[in-house]
Formats: C-alpha cells, sequence, structure tokens
C-alpha cells in the first residue's frame, strides 16, 4: 500500500486548440500538504480542474488512491472524496449562506450535516452571522470563506484549494492559512493548494511546484523552493 | 360589475392552465438556457393522452358526467397519472435524443432541434389521432351562482361552475407542492444549483445530466395536469392545442421574468386575464394578438419580466 492519494503522470489539458498543461506530472501524499505556484495563465487553476475531470485530460493518468479517475464523470470524481474551492469562489449567488454550505454537504446526503456545521462557524464565525443572507450579497472575503466552508462540508480526504487568499484582507489571509494548517495537523487532512501568494503556501507547504507556462520546472520541499534564488526573483520579491 | 367578475373568474382558470404549463418553459431554460419549444406539444400529448382515457372509460366503464362525483374524481386521479407518466416519457426521450447531444453547441442548435421535435410530435398525433378535433361530452359539471343581477328582462348571473373551482384549486395545489419541493428539498436545492452555476454543482457531487432530466419530467407533469383540465373544460382537444397554449404559456414565462418559477405563475394568471377581458370587452377574433402584444411589449421595455433576475452578482 503506498501512502500517493493523487498522482499525475504527463497530464495534458485543452481548452480548444490551445494547450494549457503540457504533460504535468505530480503527486499529493496522504496527510500533507502540496502546493503548486506560479503567475497568472500558468495553468494552475487548469490543474485543479482537470483533477476533478472538467475539462477532462486528453493525455496522461491521473489516479486517486490508486484508482484512475482520468475518465471519470465529474460528480464521481467529487463522490471519492475529493473537494474543491474553485478558483473565483463560485458560490451559489442566488442561495443562502446555510444552504450554500448544505449543497457542500450533499456528497454525505446531509448526513454530518449538525455535526460539521458547528466546526465551519467556529472557523469562519462571519458565517454564522450571516447565516440565512443571499450568498451574493456577501463581500468578497466572506464569499471565499464560504467556498471554503462548502468544502469542508464535504469531509474529503483531499482538500483543493484554489487561491484562498484572493481579494482578502492581510489578517484574514493569515487566519484561513492557520485554518488549513490546523485542519492538517489535527485532523490529517491532505491538501493541495494553488497559490499567487507564494510566500505564505511555501512556508506552509511539505511538497511544492513552480509551474510556468503549463509545465512543471522545479519540484521541492516548501522550505527547500523558498531558499532557492530563482524563485525568490520570480515571486517573492516585494512581496510578504 | 357583475360581468367584469364574471370574466375575472373565466381568466383565472384559463390562467391557471397557462400558468402551469409557462412553468416547464421557465424551469428548463433555468437550468440549462433554452427554450424548449416542444414543451406545448407535450401538453398536447398529455391533453389527448387523457383525452383517450376518458373515451375508454366512458365506452368501457360508463364513466359520464352522471357518474357519481367520487367515480369521477377517481377516475381523473387515474388519467391524470397515466397523461403525466406518457408526457414525461416524451419530455425525458426529447432531451436525451434532441437536446443533451447539442449541449455546448452554439446556441441556436438546440433551439433549432426543439422546433424540429414540436412538429414531429404534432405531425405524430395528428397521424396517429387524426386532425380532427375530439369532443366529449362534460364530465365535470354543475356549479354555484355566486350573485345575479336584473338587467331589464334578463337576469344576469355570476357562476363558478365546478370545472372552474376544480382547476384553480388543483393549481393552487400542485403550485405549492411543487415551490416545496423546489424550495425546501435536496432535490430542489439540486436544480437550484445547476441552474445557477451548473459546473459547481458537479463539482459539489451533484449529477448534472440526471438532475436536468428531472426538470424536464417535472415540466412534463405539470403539463400533463395542464392538457387534461385543458381538455375537460374545453370539452375538446386536437393535435394542434400545443401550439397556441404553448406560446400563450411562453409568453407567461417571458412576462413573469424566464426562470422565475412564481413568475411564471404570476405571468400565468395574467396571461389568461388579459386574454378573457380582451375578448369580452373587445374582439374574441383578436384574443391572440392580446397575448402576443404583450409578449412584444414585455420583449421591448421590460425584457427581465416581473420577476426577473435582480441581483447585480459580485465577481
Amino acid at each position: 500500500m503506498s501512502d500517493v492519494l493523487l498522482q499525475g503522470t504527463g497530464v495534458e489539458t485543452f481548452y480548444g486548440k490551445i494547450q494549457a498543461l503540457k504533460g504535468i506530472d505530480f503527486e499529493v501524499r496522504k496527510g500533507e500538504i502540496a502546493t503548486v505556484i506560479g503567475s497568472n495563465g500558468a495553468g494552475k487553476s487548469t490543474l485543479m480542474m482537470t483533477i476533478c475531470g472538467t475539462p477532462r485530460a486528453r493525455a496522461g493518468r491521473i489516479t486517486f488512491d490508486g484508482q484512475d479517475i482520468t475518465q471519470m464523470p465529474t460528480h464521481e470524481i467529487v463522490h471519492l472524496g475529493i473537494a474543491q474551492s474553485p478558483e473565483g469562489r463560485r458560490i451559489f449567488p442566488r442561495m443562502s449562506v446555510y444552504e450554500n454550505l448544505q449543497m457542500g454537504a450533499t456528497v454525505n446526503a446531509l448526513k454530518n450535516l449538525d455535526e460539521d456545521l458547528p466546526k465551519v462557524f467556529k472557523l469562519f464565525p462571519r458565517l454564522e452571522e450571516r447565516r440565512n443572507q443571499r450568498a451574493g450579497t456577501l463581500s468578497g472575503g466572506e464569499q471565499q470563506m464560504l467556498a471554503i466552508g462548502r468544502a469542508l462540508m464535504a469531509r474529503p480526504r483531499l482538500l483543493l484549494l484554489d487561491e484562498p487568499s484572493l481579494g482578502l484582507a492581510p489578517i484574514i489571509v493569515k487566519q484561513i492559512f492557520a485554518a488549513i494548517k490546523a485542519l492538517n495537523e489535527e485532523q490529517g487532512l491532505t491538501v493541495l493548494l494553488v497559490e499567487q501568494n507564494a510566500f505564505h503556501a511555501l512556508r506552509l507547504a511539505h511538497r511544492a511546484y513552480v509551474m510556468v507556462n503549463g509545465k512543471i520546472t522545479m519540484t521541492g520541499t516548501g522550505a527547500e523552493l523558498l531558499k532557492r534564488p530563482e524563485v525568490r526573483a520570480a515571486y517573492l520579491e516585494g512581496s510578504h | 360589475m357583475e360581468y367584469f367578475l364574471q370574466q375575472l373568474i373565466n381568466g383565472l382558470t384559463l390562467g391557471s392552465i397557462y400558468g402551469l404549463i409557462a412553468i416547464g418553459y421557465t424551469m428548463v431554460y433555468g437550468i440549462i438556457g433554452m427554450i424548449n419549444f416542444a414543451h406545448g406539444d407535450v401538453f398536447m400529448v398529455g391533453s389527448v393522452t387523457s383525452f383517450i382515457l376518458v373515451l375508454i372509460g366512458g365506452v368501457s366503464f360508463g364513466l359520464s358526467g352522471n357518474s357519481a362525483g367520487i367515480i369521477i374524481l377517481l377516475a381523473l386521479v387515474l388519467v391524470v397519472a397515466y397523461a403525466m407518466l406518457v408526457s414525461s416519457v416524451y419530455n425525458w426521450t426529447i432531451e436525451r435524443v434532441a437536446y443533451r447531444p447539442l449541449r455546448g453547441s452554439f446556441r441556436l442548435a438546440p433551439l433549432i432541434s426543439a422546433i424540429g421535435m414540436s412538429i414531429v410530435l404534432q405531425e405524430f398525433v395528428r397521424i396517429a389521432q387524426e386532425a380532427r378535433p375530439k369532443p366529449i361530452q362534460k364530465l365535470v359539471t354543475g356549479g354555484y351562482e355566486l350573485m345575479s343581477k336584473q338587467v331589464g328582462e334578463q337576469t344576469f348571473a355570476v357562476t363558478i361552475t365546478n370545472m372552474q373551482i376544480f382547476i384553480i384549486i388543483s393549481t393552487l395545489v400542485l403550485m405549492t407542492a411543487f415551490t416545496f419541493i423546489i424550495q425546501r428539498t435536496s432535490l430542489g436545492r439540486a436544480q437550484r444549483a445547476c441552474e445557477q452555476d451548473t459546473k459547481m454543482a458537479s463539482l459539489l457531487g451533484i449529477n448534472v445530466d440526471r438532475t436536468i432530466s428531472i426538470t424536464f419530467i417535472m415540466g412534463a407533469m405539470l403539463a400533463a395536469f395542464a392538457g387534461m383540465l385543458f381538455f375537460l373544460h374545453y370539452t375538446e382537444t386536437d393535435f394542434f392545442v400545443g401550439f397556441a397554449a404553448g406560446i400563450k404559456a411562453f409568453t407567461a414565462a417571458v412576462l413573469g421574468g424566464i426562470g422565475s418559477i412564481p413568475g411564471a405563475m404570476m405571468g400565468g394568471l395574467l396571461i389568461g386575464i388579459i386574454e378573457v377581458m380582451w375578448s369580452a370587452y373587445f374582439s374574441v377574433e383578436y384574443k391572440d394578438v392580446a397575448a402576443f402584444t404583450v409578449l412584444v411589449l414585455v420583449l421591448i421595455f421590460m425584457p427581465q419580466g416581473l420577476l426577473g433576475k435582480p441581483e447585480v452578482e459580485k465577481v
């Protein structure tokens, strides 16, 4: 039995004729936080979506816990235990906060709703205050919290977080990264994190990938990449 | 005043039927962003199916307007259940063969396909059941006189027939049940999720294809119910009833704000009332013009409709 939870080999994804992923190899082991950093348009979000089968990889192979998921329909992949807080948050604007969280628990047929809801509210007290408010009226930061909370409601084995810090105040970014760290350490949640905020992500990550133009150009532990001069020059100058 | 009241009752009756059909248009539009132009003909299939069953009931079991009330009610439950089943199978099949393969292609493709399916259904029923109108004797008879007024030699009475009561009450019950499903059940939540963001719904484990199929089935069931009411009320149906009723229900959906279910109900009632009032005070021949004038005016001046989505979404 291997401890690799998610593995991709030679993954290629296209939008029409444009190739967004050009043969990507990656793995995420059980219980670790992995991160993919890179600039805008490098293909990070495409990678996250390809893992969930939308769009489907045109070449290569993705396995989850040893099972080939490359050709599986999205909703079945999700039922294996992958939850995503996607790029652009994609909360349901005309549903209440509570209903959005219920949607997150759909994979478990709402069985753990009563147990998990307080946990999410403890993590993001703002959501409890706005429980019955339409999600479309929330501020950007609150929507981001909702997107993450919704993903957690699925009780995932693998949590995909696409730019959780986007558009958030620095203090909330800190909170969210602390929450991710706590979930990982206390509950052993496996996380794949995509970030432009490379400094935070690398400090958190056990395993890190740098992505440029649809290819992975560097890999190592978070701490290793933090020390690399090319990484510092490209992604860390002027940040943090 | 009495005359107006009578027309209002008639308008509400007709509007209930339009409202039930309009929900099917608006739900499908909400979830996959296309107008199912075959929906009016699914209504027609429901109508003709219930005609056939009522005919069988009359010939084989002596079902008629003189049967006991409870027998008639029981018979109608069976009739509508079967009509719903048939219409659902039709609408489900239409989605599978004519719309699903075109999902993701250019926007006009499923629309053209829908018009094609509409013609297919009409022609199929015309050939299978012949083109002549199919009359039947009144099954639900009787009514109540609400008030009357002496006008010269004659009395003008405001009446509501048992059929009208049946239509309005059953529509009310059906719409309440339907609203409950959409607002309170996990199925309804999945449908609303697909309507707002299909891709995200699938990322949360919703089987989008199945949800769309269920939406077509639910729309067809309401249309079949409307089809039976229509045929019982006007005691006549044929292969072409879906055309005018379908376009008026579509007008109702647009008037109410396409995609909005309460809007569809409201639009249906309004179109019914407008049509009946026009017929009563201006000219019966031009009653269709009234409905379509409303459609044109709404599209020009208020394209989002009465209850269209007003919310500005944060990006």
